[in-house]
This record gives structure tokens, C-alpha cells and sequence, in this order.
């Protein structure tokens, strides 16, 4: 069970927060101007990589901010912990897409 | 009955004789004792039954990786199944008996499956029994085949959760882990170091051996004596590491003392650590294994290691005519400790070469050793009798066949597994080594392994890597055994080869092997290096099934903890809980509120007070509590354009003091929540949500600000338990209140249907909603918490007169299902959208952008045959059963002949217009008012009229005036 450093609380056990899945969507706007083909990639295409992945958290239990981190997915190792209104960061695999 | 106690040996404690009774007959032992080691000191053989064919089984092992001797304890509630006897500590009284042995573990009637085990190999029941149908057989051969029975009644003892933060996680209190513990308390590191067992030691215990020129035992006693001196340092004793997790988290099962003083505890039984350690040092220690050969489960057969520690520990000699068969030198200790005990060593069989045995001069001074050598097979039933050798040749294969040797047991000893368990729990990888013919943690990992369990053995010597004898025939093979626990034999391994099963997953899989509650402990590798040898690879090759916690068997209860029963979650009660007590409310869990379902009085039915109860609404007026719905503020300059940018409808235009119906959207447009959304002020908004969903619409709205709109000036509250709601509703609702004297003027031009206003009542804030979730004038009044009982007794004082009584749910959802009013989760799932219920009157046409805006024209959206909200009138005029299927006999060519077109989603039998009232979500259903549809549930077949949902008052003059 991972330990997350929450940016507001501090180390706390994995149980306490929610993970939101892929961090940095850009939601395609405005509506009139999006294609069907588009808003079905934001919506539920999703890069599942084996590497250093950017997910969105939530201190669910606890602060109840949003942040992201960095993780590791096959080693669980977490580089880094970040705000959600952060660029992307170069460490990410595939991250410069 | 072979099996004796030493007059001297051992450590158990002499003085303390315990009296326990096994399969019924009274017994001796003595404190310190196992139920194994009092079994065997008995001279009792067979211990348990085989899983499948109902062999006899004696004790194999020692410790926690004993395969056969599964027993049950106690009776009734307090009954524990699937014990291994090595681990069950004797106490007086103790009463256990076999699994799977009908009617005693010593005269089994399915033994005769056994006779009959060469028709019954791998996966023979599932290829056997497939007609008509497996699930037909199925409960009769899971009788056959099975181990202890649960207990039918509830677990009346507790088990507890406990947390803990260390430096440094020691699992495994042998002498590796007492040195690594030293290491780290000396180091000034906070120090925690488990066992499995009673007390320290592992293997050194009891055995005449010096560390650093001291006595084993002394040294023991020293290193517990500075843990337990150093104020960083910590043991947990009966403690077993179940399994690690990512970050240094361990999950140990810690098990009370079943003979510590009595009370101390009380009924404790168990104790689930969760520890988190900066660093963990696995000193698990190995676990020796058999070797495979026809008979090798017959009562008699013991691992070596594990006769020595029945000898040193428990002062239990196995036999008193003993054979030895090895590959490798430690083996030769127990030969060695036995004879010195006065057992006599028959014969010793190496597999190995004269010259690779490290011990053969000094070994043939005491007893005869046979190189090359290993047995093909074991004569005896019910014990073992005597032993068949056979010699091999320089590839393993039997070269010849050597003259039988009477002897009562078999010690065996293929090699040694270190337990990699742990280090495998945290993705560790797993190397190949050739000297010890095992896999061994590849380091540096997650988690340091240390002593055996990282494959570091002194005493070994060359090991020949041979399991089994290759025999031409091989007829041995149907009853030599490579897993005892799962009855997987090397013929099951050798057929399953055969059908191509090559991946050793597989091959787990298909033959069982390394399955059950010991998870193959003593039988992977043996498994692995003989389907290596079939399939002509290296076991380096063929690799090791994955290993995943739990390590060791953990009762249900441990996970459990506390939270069973009332304590399983927090029960949410409502501010005015007593008053509805006191009005004999019927109360109910809805979600994890507890509230009034209705309010019997005397001997009335629930279908005759809910009736009562939606009448009095109708006629004159009710009141119902509805404290529980979800109250969020949305507050800041930018609230309007925030809602607007949230809800589907326009929020910003609405003006203060006003309130609106509005549904809340995923980014998939489908229908997250529903709820009245109220203007206070300009700058600040009531958001109303449904009771069950009040942390998901807050959680919702601040993932969107905090994570996509973060500029926006809007802070959100939940005050949802901040203001308890009581709704007044019916005809003479604004009477009541008026005579309430709010600070509010509740007339029909002061207070419109769906307005908001603010004042004072009782002295304290009050918020007043005029909306209606039952078709009624309605009128919402929001008060500070804790005064929610005063509010309720006031109104039913002031309102009894004209007719007001106490409403619970049940009567709420039949009002609301009488106007067709959604109720989310009943009329919704994850599909729905706003206009499949009717309700595109909520979407805005002129907003550029909202939340799931833009799946609200996606095809799917669009399609004509989606299925939309409409009523269900029964032709007979009953209550369509909820869930049944609107059927088609419409051709189609997917799914062929008839198929659902929709279903039921809510039915009452209307009080008020005395009918059956439905509800449903149909194939176009707006499009088909009138229609006369057949409804299914089951085999109850009925016709039913599709109508537009609201059968009562459909105009709504009712609530709007």
C-alpha cells in the first residue's frame, strides 16, 4: 500500500486517498468544434503505460485537495508529487506526446 | 506406533502434564507440546486423511509447511477448522480431531477412493462428470473431497486492527533474525522483530550447537534478554507475516496465547498489524522438501529436520528403526541426533556419489550408507514397514533394484527452499542456484533477505538435484506423491505435461499442485524440477508459479477486526432520532442514514400506516424528516458562473430568493445526481443533492474547481449535517406553518412554489424551500441541527388539530411515484440521460459549454430507440412486479427471438387512486403511450398499457398553489 506525501498533510497511507486515473486531459472544447472521434478519445482512451505515469489523487480522507503525482507503475516508486495547475513533467514516460 | 518420548531431551516442560483427547480418546502431553509432538510421543501414526483419495497421513513435518496433518479443534461457535497439528498448542482440555475422515480418521469408509486412484488423475471429475451438467455432481463430490467444516454459528471471539510505525521490521526471530535484530537495536534503530512460533530460536532450538563459542541456547536467551532490555526494542511472539505490501507495509497476524491466564485477553483471539517499516529484513528462514517415491505419504515418512526437531524441542523420537534417504549432507544430522537418542539407523540412502558425501567416513562408523541410492517405494498402510530401494545410474534412472529394508520410518530430505515468499509479495525477482537447487531472492530488493531465506547454507554439501527415481516402467508413479495436501501425484504431473499443460501456472492449475491452504510449501520445487525434467528445460527455465499473500492461513475474523455487526460502519442518525422513536417509528438503514420508514400505530401493517400515512398527505398534511438530503454551498463572485458552467441549466440568470429543479451531469452526460438548486443571495447558492450521493456532488464540484477551473473566486461547503430539513406537505401545509410564527410571510403572493427565504424560528436561523417531492404544497424548513427535535415536536403540537401526522420514507416514495416524480437509482442507472426521463426542459439550448454537454450528441445519445421514462398500468390493475421485463416477440436479429425492451423500475399500489402505479424505462416509450405491452418477471406473465408517467395531477395545480 503506497505512502503519499499529500502536499497539505504530509506521508499518509494509500486508504486515505482516491486515484482519478491520468493526469493532464485536456478537455477538448468548444462543443460545437469537437468531433465525435475526439470527445470518445478524452472521454475513455487512456495511454495505461508501463513507466513513470502522471495520475490525478485525491486526499479524500483528509484535506480533500487534489494533486498529482508521479508514479513509477511497475516499480510503485512515486518521483513526485505536484499541483494540479503544474505543466507536465518531463520525467513521465511518453510525456512529451 | 512407533514414535516415543525421550526421557530427557527436549525443552517442553515436564512438570506440567496436560491431558487433551484426539479423535475422541484421552491423551498425554506436556505444556510446551504441540498436538503433533503429544501425537507422536503417543505413538500416533495417522493424523489425517488424504484430500481426494482418503489415504492415511502421518506428520511430515515440524512447523507451519506440514501438508497432511490438517485437524479441527473445539466444538461448536468456538470450532477452528484446518489446523496443522505442528501448530496447535496443547492445552488441557484441548479436544481435536481429523478433517476429512468419516467416521474416524483410523477407519475412513471413502478409503476404498483410494483403491480406486489410478482412475481418478487430474481434472478426472471435470472431464468425467460433464452431462449433463457439472453443477449436478458437483455438491456430492465436494463431500468426497474437502477439509474442515465451518463453524454454523457466528464467531464469538474478537479480533482486533493495530498499527505501528518502526525503523526496522525484522521477520523471523532464528538466528539470522536475532543477529539482525542485534545489528539494528545496537544501531539505535526502533526495532521490531517477529515469529511465527511461541518462542525464538527456528531450528537452533534445542539443538546441541555453539554460536561465538557459547551454547546455542544461552546465546538465544541473551540476544531476547537485550531486545527486550533495550527500550527501541520490541517482539511480537505467535506473529506471522502474511504479507508485505508496496512502501514498507507488512500485514502480521498476531495469535493470542491459547494458554495464557484466562481473562487477561478476554475472548481475544486474534490481531491484524499493520506495520509500517522504513526497512524490512526477512529472516524466514527455508523449509526442506521431500523426496518423490511410491508411498512417500505413508504414515513414517518424516522430513529430516523435522525428526530432529521433534527430538531437540519436544524430546519425541520419530521411530525406533529408522532409514534415511538424502541428497545432501545436513540430512546426516538427524541421523546422527536419533541414533544418539537410542533409535536405530537402519540404512542411510544418498543419491550422491561416494565421493560427493561429506560425512560418509564418520556416518559408517555408526550405520550403513548406500551411495547412490534412494528408495523406489515404501511397503506398510497404514505404517511404514519397510523400505525398497534402488540403485541409480550416473543419469538418475534406476540401474537396479536393492534388497528390501525393514524399518518403521522414513526420514527424507531432497534439499532446501528458502522462503522467498515475502520478497516475491513486493514484485522481488527470483534466481536459479544450481547449489542448492532452488530459487533465491535476487538482491538488492524491496526488502533485504537474510540467513536461509536469502540461500545461504554452511552445511549442505553437494547437493544431487534428483527427486525421484526414473524407473522404465513407471507403474511407481500413481502413488508417489508430489503434492500430499492436493493428492497430486507425479503421474497427475506427467498426464498434465502430456495434455501440453508446459507453463508451471498451468500446471498449478490443472493438476492442483501447489495449491490449499500450505500452498505447496514442501511441493513447488520438487514440481517444478520435475516438470523441467519432462519437458527436457532447467527449472531455471521453467520458473515458479507467482507467490501472493496471504503466506499462511489467517482467519476470515482477523480482516474482519472490529467492523462486524453494528460496528461494521458508523450508523448516521438523524437530529430528531428520539422524537421519531418516541412516535414508534419504523426505522431503517437507507444508505448509511437511519430513518423513520413509517409509523405503525397498533397492530396496523406496514401497507396499512403507509396507506394512512399518503392519504394524510393528500387530505391534509404531513411531515416528514429530510434532514439527511445533501446541502452544499457554493459561495463567491464567481457561484453563478461556476453552476452554470456545472449544472445543464442556466443557474447565473436565476434570480436570489428563487430555487430550481436541476440534474447534475457526468462528463458522459448521464445523471449523477438530481436536486433542488437554491439562490441565497447573489454570491451564494444552496446546492440540494439526493441523501445518498451528498459526498459525491461535493466531491464532484470540487474536482471540477480545484482541477480545472481553479481560477474561479468559489468556495464550496458541505453543511449538509449542519441544518436538519423538516418537510411539511398537503393542503393545510401553510396553515401550519403560518401558525408556527416564522419570521417568513408564508402566503400564496409572498412565498411562490419554488422560492427560497431566510428568517428566524424558534429563535434560531431558519431557511424555507417551497418545492414538492410529493405532488402537494410543500414546504422545506431548514434549521440549525441540533435543534431539529424542538422544530418536530412544535410542528406536530401546532399541525396535530388540522391533521398533520408523522410521514416515514415508504409513504414519500409512493407520493412520489404517484406523480411520477424520478427517484435516482430507481428510474437512473449509469446510462441515463436527462432527456430519456423526460427532462430536456433542464437542458439549456443557449449555453456554449456545461458539464457532459458534448455527450449529449454523441450517436448513442441520439438514437430513437433509447429507452425512455414512462408510467406502467397493469390491465388487471395490480402493482407490476419492480424488475419485470417489458418482452418483445419483435424479431431481432442479435439476440433472436424475444428480448427485453425495458423493465419495471418502480410500482406501488396507489392509495390514492386505488390501482397499481408503475413506473419504467422502455425501448421509445414516449412514443408508444397506449400501447399494450407484455411485462415478465420469472414465469408471472402480465399485460400492462404504456402511459405517460404521473398518473396523479398531471397538470401539478396542486403543488403550485
Amino acid at each position: 500500500m503506497l505512502l503519499i506525501d499529500c502536499p497539505v498533510c504530509g506521508q499518509r497511507s494509500e486508504d486515505e486517498f482516491r486515484c482519478a486515473g491520468q493526469a493532464h486531459l485536456v478537455r477538448p472544447g468548444p462543443p460545437d468544434a469537437v468531433t465525435d472521434e475526439a470527445w470518445s478519445a478524452y472521454l475513455y482512451q487512456r495511454t495505461n503505460l508501463k513507466g513513470v505515469s502522471a495520475e490525478r489523487w485525491l486526499h479524500e480522507f483528509g484535506c480533500r485537495r487534489w494533486f498529482n503525482i508521479l508514479r513509477d507503475t511497475l516499480t510503485h516508486q512515486i518521483l513526485h508529487v505536484y499541483p494540479v495547475t503544474e505543466a507536465r513533467r518531463p520525467e513521465e514516460t511518453g510525456g512529451g506526446e | 506406533m512407533t514414535g516415543w518420548r525421550h526421557s530427557s531431551l527436549g525443552i517442553i516442560d515436564r512438570s506440567r502434564p496436560i491431558s487433551f483427547r484426539w479423535e475422541g480418546r484421552s491423551y498425554r502431553g506436556f505444556r510446551g507440546d504441540t498436538l503433533a509432538s503429544a501425537l507422536l510421543a503417543n505413538g500416533v501414526s495417522i493424523v489425517g486423511r488424504s484430500f481426494k483419495h482418503h489415504r492415511p497421513r502421518g506428520l511430515l513435518a515440524a512447523g507451519l509447511e506440514e501438508p497432511s496433518a490438517i485437524v479441527q479443534t473445539g466444538a461448536g461457535a468456538k470450532s477452528l477448522p484446518n489446523l496443522r497439528a505442528t501448530e496447535v498448542d496443547l492445552v488441557e482440555g484441548l479436544e481435536a480431531h481429523a478433517v476429512n475422515a468419516w467416521p474416524s480418521v483410523s477407519t475412513d469408509v471413502f478409503a476404498s477412493l483410494g483403491l480406486m486412484k489410478r482412475f481418478i488423475p487430474a481434472a478426472f471429475y471435470y472431464k468425467t462428470f460433464m452431462w449433463p451438467g457439472w453443477e449436478l455432481f458437483e455438491p456430492w463430490i465436494r463431500r468426497l473431497a474437502g477439509l474442515g467444516q465451518a463453524p454454523d454459528q457466528p464467531d464469538p471471539d474478537t479480533y482486533e486492527h493495530a498499527h505501528e510505525h518502526v525503523d526496522t521490521l525484522i521477520i523471523g526471530a532464528g538466528v539470522a533474525g536475532l543477529q539482525a535484530a542485534l545489528a539494528s537495536i545496537r544501531s539505535g534503530a526502533a526495532t521490531l522483530l517477529i515469529e511465527h512460533d511461541a518462542v525464538a530460536g527456528g531450528r537452533a532450538l534445542g539443538a546441541e550447537q555453539s554460536l561465538s563459542g557459547t551454547p546455542v541456547g544461552s546465546w538465544i536467551a541473551e540476544a531476547l534478554a537485550e531486545i527486550d532490555a533495550a527500550p527501541h526494542g520490541r517482539r511480537l511472539m505467535r506473529s506471522t507475516a502474511i504479507g508485505l505490501y508496496d512502501h514498507g507495509l507488512a500485514a502480521i497476524y498476531e495469535r493470542s496465547d491459547p494458554a495464557g491466564p484466562p481473562g487477561a485477553q478476554g475472548s481475544l483471539r486474534g490481531r491484524l498489524w499493520k506495520i509500517r517499516a522504513r526497512r524490512i529484513i526477512v529472516a524466514a528462514g527455508a523449509i526442506e522438501r521431500p523426496l518423490v517415491f511410491s508411498g512417500n505419504d505413508c504414515p513414517g515418512v518424516m522430513l529430516a529436520s523435522a525428526a530432529e526437531t521433534y527430538l531437540h524441542r519436544y524430546g519425541v523420537v520419530s521411530g525406533r528403526r529408522i532409514v534415511l534417504a538424502a541428497n545432501n549432507d545436513r540430512a546426516y544430522r538427524a541421523a546422527f541426533a536419533l541414533n544418539d537418542a537410542g533409535a536405530e539407523i537402519v540404512a542411510v540412502l544418498d543419491a550422491r556419489p561416494e565421493a560427493d558425501i561429506g560425512l560418509l567416513e564418520i556416518a559408517r562408523e555408526r550405520f550403513p550408507v548406500h551411495p547412490e541410492t534412494l528408495p523406489l517405494r515404501v511397503e506398510g498402510r497404514d505404517r511404514v514397514r519397510a523400505v525398497r530401494p534402488a540403485r541409480l545410474d550416473g543419469s538418475g534412472a534406476m540401474a537396479s533394484l536393492s534388497e528390501e529394508i525393514a524399518c518403521d520410518t522414513v526420514l527424507v530430505s531432497g534439499g532446501w527452499t528458502p522462503s522467498v515468499h515475502l520478497h516475491s509479495h513486493l514484485g522481488g525477482r527470483l534466481r536459479w542456484d544450481d547449489m542448492i537447487s532452488s530459487f533465491v531472492p535476487v538482491q538488492p530488493s524491496d526488502v533485504l533477505s537474510v540467513g536461509e531465506a536469502a540461500g545461504e547454507f554452511a552445511d549442505l554439501g553437494r547437493i544431487r538435484p534428483i527427486v525421484c527415481v526414473e524407473t522404465p516402467g513407471g507403474r511407481e508413479e500413481e502413488t508417489a506423491f508430489v503434492d500430499l495436501q492436493n493428492d497430486v501425484t507425479l503421474l497427475d504431473v506427467r498426464l498434465a505435461v502430456r495434455e501440453n499443460f508446459r507453463s508451471v501456472e498451468h500446471l498449478k492449475r490443472y493438476t492442483t499442485l501447489g495449491m490449499a491452504t500450505d500452498q505447496g510449501k514442501t511441493s513447488n520445487i520438487n514440481g517444478l524440477a520435475i516438470l523441467a525434467a519432462e519437458l527436457g528445460r532447467t527449472p531455471a527455465e521453467v520458473g515458479v508459479t507467482r507467490f501472493r499473500p496471504p503466506y499462511h492461513p489467517t482467519p476470515i475474523g482477523a480482516f474482519a477486526g472490529h467492523r462486524i455487526g453494528d460496528t461494521l460502519r458508523p450508523r448516521r442518525r438523524l437530529a430528531a432520532d428520539a422524537a421519531h422513536a418516541r412516535m414508534g417509528a419504523r426505522m431503517e438503514d437507507y444508505g448509511h442514514w437511519s430513518r423513520p420508514a413509517f409509523y405503525p400505530q397498533a397492530r396496523e401493517t406496514e401497507r396499512e400506516a403507509v396507506h394512512r400515512e399518503v392519504c394524510a398527505v393528500r387530505t391534509a398534511a404531513g411531515l416528514f424528516d429530510a434532514s439527511s438530503l445533501g446541502k452544499i454551498e457554493v459561495i463567491g463572485p464567481d457561484a453563478g458562473l461556476f453552476l452554470d458552467r456545472i449544472y445543464p441549466g442556466s443557474m447565473a440568470a436565476m434570480k436570489p430568493g428563487r430555487c430550481k429543479y436541476a440534474v447534475m451531469l457526468s462528463e458522459h452526460g448521464t445523471i449523477l445526481d438530481d436536486g433542488v438548486v437554491a439562490r441565497l443571495d447573489a454570491d451564494r447558492f444552496l446546492v440540494g443533492a439526493t441523501s445518498g450521493n451528498a459526498e459525491k456532488v461535493a466531491a464532484h464540484l470540487e474536482d471540477w474547481l480545484q482541477c480545472e477551473w481553479p481560477e474561479l473566486r468559489v468556495m464550496t461547503i458541505d453543511v449538509t449535517t449542519d441544518w436538519a430539513v423538516m418537510t411539511i406537505s398537503g393542503p393545510k401545509a401553510r396553515l401550519i406553518l403560518a401558525q408556527l410564527g416564522a419570521s417568513i410571510d408564508v402566503s400564496r403572493e409572498a412565498f411562490p412554489h419554488l422560492s427560497v427565504r431566510e428568517g428566524s424560528l424558534l429563535g434560531v436561523p431558519c431557511r424555507i424551500q417551497r418545492v414538492s417531492f410529493t405532488g402537494e404544497v410543500s414546504f422545506e424548513i431548514s434549521i440549525p441541527w441540533a435543534y431539529a427535535e424542538d422544530l418536530h415536536s412544535r410542528l406536530m403540537a401546532s399541525g396535530a388539530s388540522l391533521g398533520l401526522i408523522p410521514v416515514g420514507i415508504e409513504a414519500i416514495m409512493t407520493l412520489r411515484i404517484e406523480k411520477g416524480f424520478i427517484h435516482l437509482g430507481s428510474e437512473t442507472d449509469g446510462v441515463t440521460l436527462p432527456d430519456d426521463l423526460g427532462l430536456s426542459g433542464l437542458v439549456s439550448r443557449r449555453k456554449a459549454d456545461f458539464v457532459g454537454k458534448r455527450s449529449l450528441s454523441r450517436p448513442e445519445a441520439l438514437r430513437q430507440d433509447r429507452r425512455q421514462l414512462v408510467g406502467l398500468e397493469a390491465l388487471d390493475g395490480s402493482a407490476p412486479p419492480i424488475g419485470a421485463h417489458v418482452v418483445s416477440d419483435r424479431p431481432d436479429s442479435l439476440r433472436g427471438g424475444a428480448h427485453s425492451e425495458g423493465w419495471v423500475t418502480s410500482s406501488i399500489l396507489s392509495p390514492t387512486l386505488s390501482r397499481g402505479i408503475a413506473l419504467g424505462l422502455v425501448e421509445a416509450g414516449r412514443s408508444r403511450h397506449g400501447e399494450i405491452v407484455i411485462l415478465r418477471d420469472g414465469n408471472r406473465v402480465l399485460k400492462a398499457r404504456i402511459t405517460p408517467p404521473g398518473a396523479y395531477d398531471p397538470s401539478g395545480e396542486r403543488m403550485h398553489d
